[in-house]
């Protein structure tokens, strides 16, 4: 705007500055409704149970209290979900990225003939799949995967999506760099490493974020094929919590032995679980929205 | 529109000879082959050998005989597609979706067009970074956090029902709500995210199209009415055709996460894929869940096809191939 407030010929009009104040209150209003759940959520498990009861959940605490998390951290389970999950995290998306990053760059560089070929072969199973069933029993029947922690990793391990928007990352950079090693007699491998994944970092911080997530987010696995509880992620946990109340709650007081997860535990596991995200979200989130720019998903 | 060409070539380079390309390859780029090989097996083993796997949809597949000696019964398992239970489900899921895709596009749309038209940078940052958020909180933690919404007793909104006198509502047996519950939440975890889509190409768009615009005196509306939609449209249009190759797969993740066994809700939550799960897992029927994964990968396909064959016809720019 203020280019044009220097002399130019182009008047803002009352109806120009009416739409721009129109516009942040729009989007003000919008991330405020986008914040407000996770502000109420952290909120609530701070807050005293029986005042909770009492109150109904508030933004405002009245009467503070730690016990949920006191409770939450109480029991080994959650433990050994955290273990799990960040271990699923962190060496899923490493082995992701190796796997994903060495595709997307054969397939980025001009020379390699039957890239299209490969690429087509990626894109199909985007477009068609065998289904639950099949993949259910290839899992856990013929690679007998069931109740171990690689089946969280492995069969999730190169998302084609991903690949493919590597490559796109890939091929924006100049062929002269990766040419003129090829001269100096670099392999294929050691250009990747030292040359190329170098200088492609937003859209590695991009991609590695994305697979980061998928595993961080995984709970459909645990469900299908994880029978012991120190292999139970930690959204699984919170699926077995919800599920575990709302089962109490339909049979209520037939059985008052169980402990019914309190509304503020409930509360203190989803900040325990979102925790990690959000405290992470505001270092990687320069990164992928400049890498999203750049490479853009439709180029 | 790099992808659009990257497709072209795609499928270009699929009619010209595979086995002399690989040849070739394997000779000449040995090294980039080698890197290939990771993915490539993992694509055999986990999509394409489970494909395979879809034989089951044309037999009486018992796990005790396995597939090379189950009986074959021909369409049999496809009957299910023409029953009441299927039209209901295929009906939610389609509904469903069409209102998801809608409305998460428009918004995505609007959030991405009015972050553009904001200056201060700081602002433009942070209310970003915030609308994005959601995108990357999983489905079992939004059930929770829907709950200190919709919770009966304790929920937000009941409480504001019974301060103003009104009584409080069961939402989880009020199943004719629940569309707009899952519309509503659909659009604030997703449309943030979609909307780094349309804003890259809001960027893309040449600046100095709207500063000529400007000194001929048009308004900001004018300028968003005339310029900045109709360039929107060739994105809008890609990630439609991607959308619809999926209209008939529900949100598994989503509706089973929110709803889960409440039975109550199925009226106008259970979709196709909630529904083959149940039984899958309750009646332990195994050859008609796979007959309707094919029904699913079929249409998705064809649909794919067609709406990509139209949009090629009308506005060649804008199709995926």
């Amino acid at each position: 705007m203020a280019k044009f407030e220097k002399g130019t010929t182009v008047k803002i009009s009352t109806g120009d500055r009416i739409f721009a104040v129109i516009c942040y209150v729009i989007v003000a209003l919008f991330a405020l409704l986008c914040l407000y759940p996770f502000l109420l959520v952290v909120a609530a498990s701070f807050t005293d149970e029986k005042t909770l009861v009492a109150e109904g959940y508030r933004l405002i605490i009245h009467k503070f209290s730690t016990s949920a998390y006191r409770g939450l951290f109480a029991t080994n389970q959650i433990f050994y979900s955290y273990g799990v999950t960040i271990f699923v995290t962190v060496v899923g998306t490493i082995l992701s990225m190796l796997a994903t990053s060495a595709m997307a760059y054969a397939l980025s560089v001009k020379n390699l003939k039957s890239r299209g070929h490969l690429a087509f072969f990626m894109y199909f199973t985007m477009l068609f799949n065998g289904g639950l069933v099949p993949s259910y029993l290839l899992i856990s029947k013929y690679l007998g995967m069931r109740d171990t922690i690689w089946v969280y990793i492995i069969p999730a391990l190169v998302s084609a999506w991903n690949c493919l928007l590597l490559r796109n990352f890939f091929q924006a950079i100049p062929e002269s760099l990766s040419e003129s090693a090829k001269i100096d007699g670099a392999n294929d491998i050691y250009i990747l490493f030292k040359i190329i994944l170098p200088i492609s970092l937003p859209g590695m911080a991009t991609i590695s974020l994305f697979y980061a997530l998928a595993y961080w987010n995984e709970w459909y696995k645990a469900m299908l094929y994880i029978d012991s509880e120190k292999l139970v992620s930690l959204q699984y946990l919170i699926m077995k919590i919800l599920r575990n109340a709302d089962f109490m709650a339909s049979t209520a007081g037939a059985n008052l032995s169980v402990v019914i997860p309190t509304q503020t535990t409930r509360m203190a596991t989803v900040v325990a679980t979102i925790g990690p995200i959000i405290l992470l979200y505001p270092f990687l989130q320069k990164y992928f929205v400049g890498g999203l720019t750049v490479g853009g998903v439709k180029g | 529109m790099k992808k659009q060409k990257n497709d072209a070539e795609m499928l270009t380079k699929v009619k010209s000879n595979i086995f002399k390309d690989f040849a070739y390859d394997i000779k000449t780029n040995k090294w980039l082959m080698l890197m290939c090989v990771p993915a490539i097996v993992f694509f055999i083993v986990f999509a394409y050998i489970p494909m395979f796997g879809l034989v089951m949809a044309f037999q009486d597949f018992k796990i005790t005989t396995g597939f090379l000696h189950s009986k074959f019964v021909g369409l049999q398992n496809f009957e299910f597609l023409f029953t009441d239970d299927f039209a209901r489900v295929a009906f939610n899921t389609l509904y469903l979706n069409v209102l998801f895709i809608v409305a998460t596009m428009i918004c995505a749309i609007a959030i991405a067009i009015l972050l553009s038209e904001i200056k201060n940078k700081y602002f433009k940052k942070v209310s970003q970074s915030i609308v994005i958020l959601p995108h990357f909180i999983s489905w079992t933690v939004v059930a929770m956090i829907l709950e200190a919404f919709i919770s009966t007793e304790y929920g937000v909104i009941n409480r504001v029902i019974t301060s103003m006198g009104g009584t409080a509502i069961n939402f989880y047996q009020t199943a004719g709500i629940w569309p707009v519950f899952l519309t509503i939440l659909r659009i604030w975890h997703g449309a943030g995210f979609d909307s780094i889509v349309y804003l890259a190409a809001i960027t893309g768009i040449d600046q100095e199209i709207f500063e000529a615009a400007r000194v001929d005196g048009a308004t900001r509306v004018q300028c968003l009415r005339y310029l900045t939609l109709p360039l929107l449209k060739d994105t809008a249009v890609l990630l439609l055709i991607m959308a619809v190759g999926k209209i008939f797969n529900g949100d598994f993740g989503m509706i089973y996460a929110l709803v889960g066994a409440n039975t109550q809700l199925y009226e106008v939550t259970d979709v196709i894929d909630t529904y083959v799960y149940r039984s899958l897992t309750e009646i332990s029927n195994v050859s008609m869940p796979a007959a309707v994964s094919f029904f699913q990968s079929c249409i998705g396909f064809v649909l794919v096809y067609i709406t990509n064959a139209i949009t090629r016809k009308v506005n060649p720019d804008s199709a995926v191939f």
